[in-house]
């Protein structure tokens, strides 16, 4: 998001709170985050595909929210006006083509009518069949099918190979397609969310939603491109409240809109300018400033994540939504542990509902595996799709390793300590509590080297760079 | 009980101090901010003026002559008793586009330091690329607190034309020092030319000046990657020769009478500006083969434009006893990269070669 997308976001926000109360407020939001998916995407070299992107992120949640619900709840009141707005406003963005000399809302023209037409039936059919079928299938299959996208997306292989397929089909030439042909905004916090509510479907813990409270919840314009990763029933108690915007919220969500403007566009774009990247890492010269260039970046990506969640959580506090906080001051933690109880903490938090807490009751099933080797590959497995959400690339399976590895070491090292060392001296325990935060930044640090740089190679050579081990 | 703020309240004092910053900050016009620098302080200073237009080169164009001393060697540097100091004036052929800064004149000046008048010769990269008489004499102004013993001067008759004085975006945001120089040298041109309009009060509050605001920090932060890389611009593997194959046009900025149109003023300022020697260099050119080589030299001249040019400044130094050096024909078309005055290293060699001989030379007159 850009200053423009965030000023208006404000401002629309500003007068959802003030002016709008119950359903309407809901119905306002909706209409909103459906306008902003729209407006956020960014453009994409394939003809139109800033248009049948967020087509195809409304489509998924229709569907999502079609096999979570019961049958039949499509005729009740608010499902009925929540299909419309959406119907309705992404007919009028394509609409708009014939309308306007020059698109407003997407980047370029929308796609004739007919297209449109033919994809919102074919899809509409598409929906209801799919909602026909057993949950026990539907559920498991758009779990994998949101998982297929989130890995082509996330892969440059399989992104190049589906911009050549698009390519190839609209009879462009293949040549100029590129791995990040397909720019899908916000599609892995959208991704996450539904498969949240898959999940909590399948475990039978979904409460029911009506369709604006699902729609909205998943593309909520606040936290559509940076999060935080909410939990739909929190999200949708929050739209249930009877809310009117007070003098106090506002300038609650106006501190924290100014606190995360501050560390985004001045803190975390000026340390920009001198965090390590590919090309910075092959010109410094000596160990010193290869470190300096490694703190600017480990500061630029803290206050960048952390200042949009700020706007984000700001924002949604003036229409009344308390999402939940992301970062807690993460390099002021002791531990590993610690450190990630408090960075990205929706994300972390999802892959421990979702992943972590069943693996680890899998594989308890196995006694035969002694402790240790559980809480390794626990450790190990939940930070390498960590890694990989970020994407399917080796630095980030690298960069996911190096945490896991990371935290398997330090639950080793805190259980030696509890059965051995016992300090009582307050200033031993300050030293160590020092200690441990200086220790635990630098290896989340050190980390950083695989995550900034896309060529394992050069992190490895910055690595040795930092150690003073190469010229 | 501790008072809740008002959100009214919030407003209006947001909107009172936001007035008050930006009216305080007219107040701080004419207080030299660039002279503030991290350059020669924490971060080493940089052997050629700021100038870049892109991100990866590290480097920024910015309009403060201020702050592009300060953050330039020469500020940091003591003259030492030992040294002969030579301020090398000019344009981008100076400065060293497409060249390290070991690579340019002054970095091969300074590679094999020769000796001058019983000390050791240092010089200082002054050029800036953009071609303008009235830019050089600008900085020349500005540098002369730095203690010179000797200015070298070089340029090409691209900088001479009075309609292109000041065209140069340094020039035409420094009005205030250009109608100084305009006073002090009783130069030709006007201060009442449009370009050289004076700010008006709302042009000199925060909101208008942010940006020469974000340039000055950014030019300091661009220093720790100054120092971490000595980059200081992007060096491509491959770019485009300059171009031998010429329009058949023979016209140079639509001048009829070339001797009319000159800014020999400004030229002559230049060489009074500073009490000590200034040697006046005709700049190596390229001296294309190509298609219509007979019409013109090069991209920037045709030949009569260049001959008379030449004619009438080796006439002037002559007159006024300046010492002049006309180059313009010492490089093979090789020596020559992007542009008809931008040479490769070696070319820098040959022509530090011809400067330091020069030098030499003044000092021993």
């Amino acid at each position: 998001m850009g200053l423009t997308q965030i000023a208006t976001s404000i401002l629309t926000a500003l007068l959802v709170g003030a002016l709008t109360r119950g359903m309407f407020r809901i119905y306002f939001l909706l209409a909103l985050s459906v306008l902003a998916i729209y407006w956020f995407q960014p453009v994409v070299p394939l003809r139109s595909f800033d248009f049948w992107i967020p087509a195809l992120s409304l489509a998924l949640v229709i569907l999502t929210w079609s096999i979570t619900s019961q049958a039949g709840v499509w005729r009740s009141r608010p499902n009925f006006i929540g299909l419309s707005i959406i119907i309705a406003l992404v007919t009028l963005i394509d609409l708009s083509r014939y309308i306007l000399p020059d698109p407003i809302l997407t980047a370029t023209t929308p796609p004739q009518f007919i297209q449109y037409f033919l994809f919102a039936i074919v899809g509409g059919a598409m929906i209801l069949l799919f909602s026909r079928f057993s949950q026990k299938w539907t559920l498991p299959v758009a779990i994998v099918l949101l998982i297929t996208i989130l890995l082509i997306l996330k892969s440059p292989i399989l992104s190049l190979q589906a911009s050549i397929f698009f390519r190839t089909l609209a009879h462009r030439p293949i040549e100029n397609a590129s791995a990040l042909d397909l720019r899908w905004l916000g599609f892995s916090y959208i991704a996450f969310r539904l498969i949240h509510v898959l999940r909590d479907k399948q475990m039978g813990r979904l409460p029911e939603l009506t369709l604006p409270e699902f729609a909205t919840y998943v593309v909520f314009f606040p936290s559509l491109s940076a999060g935080p990763i909410d939990r739909a029933e929190r999200f949708a108690s929050d739209l249930k409240k009877d809310f009117a915007l007070t003098q106090d919220e506002t300038l609650l969500a106006g501190q924290r809109i100014i606190v995360g403007l501050f560390k985004k566009f001045v803190v975390a774009d000026a340390l920009a300018l001198m965090a390590l990247n590919d090309m910075l890492a092959t010109q410094v010269r000596t160990t010193g400033w290869m470190w300096i260039h490694l703190y600017a970046y480990a500061f630029q990506i803290y206050f960048d994540f952390s200042g949009y969640t700020d706007i984000a959580i700001g924002i949604a506090r003036l229409v009344g939504i308390k999402l939940p906080e992301n970062f807690l001051s993460p390099y002021t933690k002791p531990n590993l542990t610690q450190f990630w109880n408090n960075w990205h903490m929706t994300l972390t938090q999802w892959f421990r509902a979702y992943f972590f807490n069943p693996f680890n009751r899998w594989i308890r099933g196995y006694k035969t595996i002694p402790a240790w080797m559980m809480i390794l590959v626990g450790q190990l497995a939940t930070m390498l799709l960590i890694g990989l959400w970020h994407g399917v690339t080796l630095n980030f399976i690298l960069w996911g390793a190096w945490h896991g590895l990371g935290l398997f070491l330090q639950n080793r090292w805190s259980d030696f300590v509890k059965t051995r060392i016992n300090i009582s001296n307050p200033r031993l325990q300050a030293t160590m509590q020092l200690g441990g935060i200086l220790l635990t930044f630098h290896f989340v640090a050190l980390g950083w080297v695989f995550f900034a740089l896309s060529d394992p190679s050069i992190s490895w050579q910055v690595l040795m760079k930092l150690f003073g081990l190469s010229s | 009980m501790q008072n809740k703020p008002r959100l009214f309240a919030v407003l209006i004092k947001t909107i009172l101090l936001f007035v008050l910053f930006n009216f305080v900050f007219i107040f701080t016009h004419n207080i030299p901010f660039g002279k503030l620098s991290l350059y020669n302080v924490i971060f080493p200073g940089r052997e050629r003026f700021p100038f870049g237009e892109t991100r990866e080169s590290y480097n920024l164009s910015l309009f403060d002559l201020d702050a592009m001393f300060a953050s330039h060697i020469l500020a940091g540097t003591t003259k030492t008793s030992d040294e002969y100091r030579v301020f090398l004036i000019g344009d981008s052929s100076v400065w060293g586009t497409l060249l390290t800064s070991e690579q340019t004149l002054a970095g091969q000046l300074n590679a094999n330091p020769v000796s001058a008048c019983g000390k050791t010769v240092h010089a200082y990269n002054l050029g800036y690329p953009t071609i303008s008489l009235t830019k050089d004499l600008m900085i020349l102004d500005q540098a002369k607190e730095y203690q010179p013993d000797m200015v070298v001067w070089l340029t090409t008759l691209e900088a001479f034309p009075k309609d292109k004085q000041f065209e140069s975006p340094i020039v035409a945001n420094n009005a205030e020092r250009i109608r100084d120089l305009i006073f002090k040298y009783e130069l030709n041109a006007s201060t009442k030319d449009p370009v050289l309009n004076y700010l008006s009060k709302p042009e000199q509050t925060f909101v208008s000046q942010r940006r020469a605001v974000a340039d000055l920090i950014r030019l300091q932060i661009y220093g720790a990657l100054w120092a971490s890389t000595g980059v200081d611009q992007i060096y491509p593997e491959d770019y485009e020769r300059a171009q031998t194959d010429l329009q058949v046009s023979a016209d140079f900025h639509a001048i009829t009478n070339l001797s009319e149109e000159l800014a020999i003023d400004v030229l002559d300022a230049g060489m009074h500006a500073v009490p000590v020697p200034t040697i006046l260099v005709n700049e190596p050119m390229l001296i294309s083969n190509g298609l219509n080589s007979d019409v013109r030299y090069n991209f920037f001249y045709p030949r009569w434009a260049y001959d008379a040019y030449r004619q009438q400044i080796a006439e002037l130094a002559t007159a006024q006893n300046w010492h002049y050096l006309d180059l313009w024909d010492l490089m093979p078309a090789s020596e020559f990269t992007n542009s008809a005055i931008h040479l490769t290293p070696s070319g820098e060699m040959l022509l530090a070669n011809q400067i330091a001989i020069a030098i030499q030379t003044i000092c021993d007159k």
